[in-house]
């Protein structure tokens, strides 16, 4: 008992000792920002292998999503006799909802994992150490911009999850369902309201976007410097972004649409 | 006298102690690194050689003692003071620790385009100069996957001599080298030395390699000093230690088994 105990303390120490020592790098990474915009070569570079790389995972997933959603909601609708209100139950439900969250995961998978794993290496093989040695700050040179690079890209890789899905859900519903297109849209328009969904759905994937670029930056930096190391830490950030992407949806959520 | 011999000594360190969770890595570490000389820290794995480069370069900060590279306490240096000094210093790594993603020209011309606000063809002779000394002006297209760990090395130490250092630290620059590359980089190590006036700290356990080029040895054991001197002064060092690590001899002060007990009643023991 006693050493069941011992060992949860332990646990729960080491925790609140890697949460503390994250956010602390956070915080020098976010000072090292203004340094990335002396050097928008560096972030430039960032956001092609951040943000254009996963443009390609990004559209094929949320065509598939919006193309299962519009035929799911399409029978569900129909059950009440509102099928012609599939275009703002589609949009509504990417833009708030699947949208952030999925563009997170799937960026998480994507970019994410890569950044562990290229930082992780970075450091096992000795190339920030030397930077240090070189007089160069590598949260400066090497962090900051990957950083700046997710939190840029995730809002557009979300907004891209979005419009794709809704074509998706265009196709299978006006296209193969026989919805009437002009009744899509123009529910769509009159129902998503700019402020209360698109710009929330904004705000969340841009939280979102922080959380899983600090989480994948922070883990390989802080990761093991062995190939087992390695392999854990890009293990640990996509599992890691998962909880908190899921975890802060729900606060947000509660936030933002609560009150109704 | 005294004091002229102080201002020979680029690198002093007096009661270095720096331990890592429990166990106690240096333990009480004098050492006087001359200017001009080539100063070699040899002694068995894990004994701390690595350790120290890095306490050197303020990389980690020691447990008690003092680390002056000249004249400033590394320790107590601010992070700003800190990086002005190690602009001023160069180190080889083990592996080289070249960016995988730069060609060998870009390495080299890293520190010059971080520091410098030269213009590009200067960077251009500049590095082209670097790696005619180490001999890869033909490899500047390459990318270091593409290069064998000799080259490997040698771009590095292109890149470490890139800024102009007064000193600069080679970490294990032997290891795992085939003898034509130990011998391109000991002559390397050498004529770079002389030729730039530099001063050079090197962390090996290739006793012969390191006994023809270097000026002093100091021999590390277990955290400590154990034997120092110009080379010929270590062979004839008293120490046993010394002599059996010297020599390469499997037994001695550093017993061949791993304590144990005795063989016969491990064998008679019922599992």
């Amino acid at each position: 008992m006693i050493l069941w105990l011992r060992s949860l303390g332990r646990g729960g120490l080491d925790f609140f000792e890697r949460l503390g020592r994250g956010n602390l790098f956070a915080l020098q990474a976010l000072a090292g920002i203004p340094s990335v915009l002396m050097k928008p070569m560096l972030l430039v570079a960032q956001l092609y292998s951040v943000g254009v790389l996963s443009v390609q995972i990004i559209v094929v997933s949320g065509l598939t999503v919006g193309m299962v959603l519009g035929l799911q909601m399409y029978n569900t609708l129909t059950d009440f006799g509102a099928s012609q209100s599939l275009g703002p139950v589609v949009a509504l439900s990417l833009v708030r909802e699947l949208g952030p969250v999925l563009a997170a995961l799937l960026f998480s998978g994507r970019a994410g994992s890569a950044l562990t794993a290229e930082i992780g290496l970075m450091k096992a093989t000795e190339q920030l150490s030397g930077m240090e040695m070189m007089a160069v700050d590598p949260i400066k040179r090497v962090i900051a911009p990957r950083l700046l690079a997710g939190i840029i890209s995730m809002p557009l890789l979300a907004a891209m999850f979005s419009a794709v899905g809704i074509l998706g859900s265009y196709f299978v519903g006006v296209g193969l369902l026989g919805v009437d297109s002009g009744a899509f849209w123009s529910q769509m328009q009159s129902k998503v309201d700019f402020y209360q969904d698109i710009y929330n759905g904004f705000i969340k994937s841009m939280v979102f976007g922080i959380v899983a670029t600090w989480i994948a930056v922070f883990e390989g930096y802080d990761a093991v410097p062995t190939t087992e190391g390695v392999s854990r830490a890009t293990t640990r950030t996509v599992v890691h972004t998962a909880f908190a992407v899921l975890g802060s949806d729900f606060v947000l959520t509660a936030l933002m649409f609560g009150e109704k | 006298m005294a004091e002229a011999i102080n201002k020979d000594v680029l690198v002093k360190t007096r009661g270095l102690r720096f331990a890592h969770a429990s166990r106690v890595i240096l333990d009480g570490v004098d050492i006087d690194i001359r200017r001009g000389e080539v100063t070699t820290i040899m002694g068995p794995s894990g004994t701390g050689k690595t350790t120290l480069l890095r306490l050197i370069g303020g990389q980690l900060k020691p447990n008690a003692g003092t680390v002056e590279v000249d004249g400033q306490n590394v320790p107590d240096l601010a992070l700003k003071e800190l990086y002005q000094l190690r602009k001023r210093m160069g180190m080889m790594f083990q592996t080289g620790a070249l960016f995988t993603d730069l060609n060998v020209f870009e390495n080299v011309a890293f520190p010059l385009r971080e520091h410098t606000r030269l213009p590009e063809a200067l960077i251009r002779d500049l590095v082209l100069i670097k790696l005619q000394a180490v001999g890869l002006r033909g490899a500047r297209k390459l990318m270091p996957a593409e290069l064998s760990g000799g080259m490997a090395r040698r771009v590095a130490l292109a890149r470490a001599i890139a800024l102009d250092p007064m000193m600069i630290m080679y970490d294990e620059p032997f290891t795992g080298q085939d003898p034509i590359t130990v011998g391109v980089i000991m002559q390397l190590i050498r004529q770079i030395n002389d030729s730039l006036g530099l001063t050079s700290i090197i962390v090996s356990h290739d006793v012969a390699e390191v006994s023809t080029i270097s000026d002093r040895l100091y021999l590390l054991s277990q955290g400590k000093v154990v034997a120092q001197g110009a080379p010929t002064e270590l062979q004839q060092s008293p120490s046993e230690w010394a002599q059996q690590f010297l020599q390469g001899r499997p037994d001695g002060p550093v017993p061949f088994h791993y304590p144990a007990m005795p063989f016969e009643d491990d064998l008679m023991a019922v599992a």
